[in-house]
C-alpha cells in the first residue's frame, strides 16, 4: 500500500490526512486510474436507483392513472395537498411507526435476554443458539403464513389450542387484533437477530478488564451495571437502527397475514403505497405518498449512518 | 464460534447469586433450564411446520391438532412435481446477481480502501444511503418503464434489481475484509515486480476468500427470500419460489400441508447456509460493522 503508514491517534484523522495528501500529489491519471474500479458499481447503482426516484418525484407532480396512460396531467402539488387530507394515509404512518418500534424494541429486549443466557458456559450451547436463530432464517413469506395459518388460524391454529387448554376461547387474531398478530411474527423473525448482534458484543468484551473487576472484588451485578452494559451500548444502539431501516419496509407479513384489513386498520406505509399504485391504479398519488416516505426516511438515516459509520471508525486502518 | 466456542466467560462468576457455592450451582442449572425452554420456544413453530408437512390435508389442518400420525411424502412429492419453473427462476435471480454483484462491488471495494480514491466517505455513504430508500418509493416508476421497455415478467429484470438491491451491502462488507489485509503483504508484492492484476489474483483474493463467502452469503439470501419485486414484476413466466408458495393457498380445499412442504423447502437452502456460517451471518447483517 502506498498511503501513510504512521500510527495514527485516530483512524478518521488518518484517512483525512491521506485524503488531503492523496488530493495534493495524486496526478490527473492516477486519480483516474484509482476511479476505473469504482466507476461500473457506481454507474449502476445510480442508474438503477436514483432515475426512477426522479422518476417517482415527476409522478407525484402529475395526475396519471394506469388504466387510463394518456391521461397525464400536470397538477403541481395537488397530490400533496390530499396526502395532507387522506386520513387513511395517517393512519399507515402511524402504523408504520408502531409495527417498527414495537418490533424493534420488543425483539431487542428478548435478544438481550437471550444473548445473556447463551454467554454462559453450558452444554449445548452451540444448539441451543442454531435453534434460536432460525426463525430468523426461514424465509419471510414462508413464516408468514406458517404464522397466519398453522399458529394463528381461529380454527385449526396452535395458538389458539394452546389457550383453549387453560380455558380462553379461540380468538381470531388477524381479524381481531391484526397488528398484535403481525408483531408476533415480526418479533419471533427479528429476535434471533437482535440476540446475534448482541452476543457478539458480550464476546468481544475485553477479558482483562472482566478479570480485573473480578480480581478486585466486583459481584457479578456491578460487573454487568459498570462494564458490560456500557460496552453493549454500542451494539444495542447499531441492532436497534438497523432494525428499524430493515423492518420499516415490512411488506411481506402484512400482504400475506392481514392485507392490511381489516379494511386498512393493519396496513403500513409500504403497502397502503403498494394498494394505491397497483390495486388503485393512481401513480400520482403512490409516487408523492413514496416521496413523502422518503423525506421521512431521510431523517432516520441520518442518525443510522451516523452511528454505523462511528462503529466502522474504531476499527479504520490507520 | 459455530458450535463449540470455548467459554470465554468462565473468569467470571456463573450468575448472579449468593456467595456460597451451591445456591450459584442451582441458580446455573435454573438459568440452563429457562435457556433451553426459550429456544425450544423459538424453534417450535419451525419444527411443527415441519411436522405440517409430512401430515395428510385433513390431519394438518384438525382440531385439536394432530400430535400423531404416520408421516407422508405426498405433500413434498406434489410441491417438487409443480415448482420446477419457479425454482429455476429463482436459481437464475439468486444466482447471476450475486455473481453480477461481486464482480461489481470486489472491485469498487478495492477503491475504496486499498487504492482509496478521492471522498472515500461520500461515496460509502452514496452506497449506503441507496439501501434506506424506501422499496415502494421506486417500484411505480421500475413498473412502468419496465412495462414500456417490454421486459415485465422477465426474470432479467429481477436479476438486475436484485443486483443493485445488494451492491452496496456486498461494497461495505468487502470494503470491511479488504481493510484486513495488511499493508505490508500489498507492498511486498509490489516489491516483487507483481502487477496489479497479479497482486489481485493471487495476494489479495485468496486473502479475503472467507470474506467473499460471506459477503456471496448475504447477497444469496436476500435474493432467494425477495417478494416484493417478484410480486409486482412477474406473472407467470418469470415468478420465483416465494411466489410458488403463495400460489399454494387456494381458495376451495385444504391446503396447509401443502403450503407446510413448500414452505419447508423454499426456507431449507438459506437454514442450512445460516446453521453453518453464523459468524459471517452477524457481520454481513451489520455490513460488516461487527465482526
Amino acid at each position: 500500500m502506498t498511503t501513510l503508514t504512521t500510527q495514527a491517534a485516530s483512524a478518521r484523522r488518518a484517512q483525512e490526512l491521506r485524503a488531503v495528501r492523496d488530493e495534493h500529489t495524486l496526478s490527473r491519471a492516477e486519480r483516474w486510474r484509482r476511479r476505473g474500479p469504482l466507476l461500473p458499481a457506481l454507474l449502476f447503482t445510480i442508474a438503477v436507483t436514483q432515475i426512477p426516484f426522479l422518476v417517482t418525484i415527476w409522478y407525484s407532480l402529475h395526475s396519471r392513472n394506469l388504466l387510463r396512460p394518456d391521461s397525464d396531467l400536470f397538477v403541481g402539488f395537488a397530490n400533496y395537498g390530499d396526502i395532507v387530507g387522506d386520513s387513511t394515509f395517517r393512519g399507515a404512518a402511524v402504523n408504520s411507526v408502531v409495527i417498527t418500534l414495537g418490533c424493534v424494541l420488543v425483539a431487542m429486549v428478548l435478544g438481550i435476554v437471550l444473548a445473556l443466557l447463551l454467554d454462559r458456559p453450558f452444554r449445548g450451547r452451540g444448539v441451543a443458539r442454531t435453534l434460536l436463530i432460525t426463525p430468523f432464517l426461514i424465509m419471510p413469506v414462508a413464516s408468514s403464513v406458517l404464522w397466519s395459518m398453522a399458529m394463528l388460524n381461529p380454527t385449526y391454529g396452535l395458538l389458539n389450542w394452546t389457550i383453549g387448554l387453560v380455558g380462553i376461547d379461540p380468538v381470531d387474531w388477524t381479524s381481531t387484533y391484526p397488528i398484535v398478530a403481525i408483531l408476533m411474527a415480526l418479533v419471533w423473525q427479528w429476535t434471533p437477530f437482535m440476540m446475534l448482534l448482541v452476543l457478539a458484543g458480550l464476546q468481544a468484551q475485553p477479558k482483562d478488564v472482566l478479570e480485573a473487576a473480578s480480581v478486585d472484588g466486583a459481584g457479578p451485578w456491578r460487573t454487568f451495571t459498570w462494564i458490560t452494559m456500557p460496552h453493549l451500548r454500542r451494539y444495542v444502539e447499531l441492532g436497534v437502527l438497523l432494525g428499524i431501516i430493515y423492518v420499516v419496509n415490512t411488506f411481506d407479513q402484512i400482504y400475506l397475514m392481514t392485507a392490511g384489513g381489516p379494511g386498512t386498520a393493519s396496513a403500513n406505509l409500504p403497502f397502503y403505497i403498494y394498494q394505491r399504485a397497483f390495486l388503485g391504479f393512481d401513480i400520482g398519488q403512490a409516487a408523492a405518498m413514496g416521496v413523502v416516505v422518503v423525506i421521512a426516511t431521510i431523517f432516520v438515516a441520518m442518525a443510522a449512518l451516523r452511528l454505523i459509520f462511528r462503529s466502522f471508525d474504531v476499527k479504520e486502518r490507520s | 464460534m459455530t458450535t463449540t466456542a470455548p467459554a470465554p466467560t468462565s473468569t467470571r462468576p456463573a450468575a448472579p447469586g449468593g456467595a456460597r457455592r451451591p445456591r450459584r450451582r442451582t441458580t446455573g442449572t435454573l438459568l440452563t433450564a429457562l435457556t433451553w425452554i426459550l429456544a425450544i420456544g423459538f424453534f417450535f413453530p419451525v419444527a411443527w411446520m415441519a411436522m405440517t408437512a409430512f401430515k395428510q390435508e385433513s390431519q394438518a389442518s384438525s382440531n385439536p391438532p394432530t400430535f400423531f400420525f404416520e408421516p407422508t411424502l405426498d405433500q413434498f412429492r406434489a410441491v417438487v412435481g409443480e415448482s420446477g419453473t419457479y425454482v429455476a427462476n429463482s436459481l437464475i435471480a439468486t444466482g447471476v446477481s450475486t455473481v453480477l454483484v461481486l464482480l461489481l462491488g470486489i472491485p469498487a471495494a478495492y477503491a475504496l480502501s486499498i487504492r482509496p480514491v478521492e471522498k472515500v466517505g461520500d461515496v460509502l455513504f452514496f452506497f449506503i444511503s441507496t439501501k434506506m430508500l424506501p422499496v415502494v418509493a421506486v417500484i411505480v416508476p421500475i413498473y412502468v418503464i419496465a412495462g414500456q421497455l417490454r421486459v415485465l415478467d422477465n426474470i432479467w429484470t429481477l436479476v438486475v434489481l436484485y443486483t443493485a438491491m445488494n451492491l452496496p451491502i456486498a461494497v461495505w462488507m468487502m470494503r470491511s475484509f479488504l481493510q484486513e489485509v495488511p499493508a505490508e503483504v500489498l507492498e511486498a508484492a509490489s516489491v516483487d515486480g507483481a502487477g496489479l492484476l497479479r497482486t489481485m489474483r493471487s495476494v489479495l483474493l485468496p486473502m479475503v476468500a472467507p470474506g467473499i463467502a460471506a459477503t456471496a452469503l448475504i447477497c444469496v439470501i436476500f435474493a432467494w427470500n425477495e417478494f416484493f419485486f417478484a410480486l409486482n414484476l412477474t406473472a407467470s413466466q418469470a415468478a420465483t419460489v416465494p411466489i410458488f408458495i403463495v400460489s399454494t393457498m387456494t381458495s376451495e380445499g385444504l391446503f396447509l400441508a401443502r403450503l407446510c412442504a413448500a414452505a419447508l423447502l423454499a426456507s431449507l437452502p438459506v437454514i442450512i447456509a445460516g446453521w453453518i456460517a453464523q459468524k459471517q451471518l452477524v457481520r454481513g447483517l451489520s455490513m460488516g460493522a461487527i465482526k
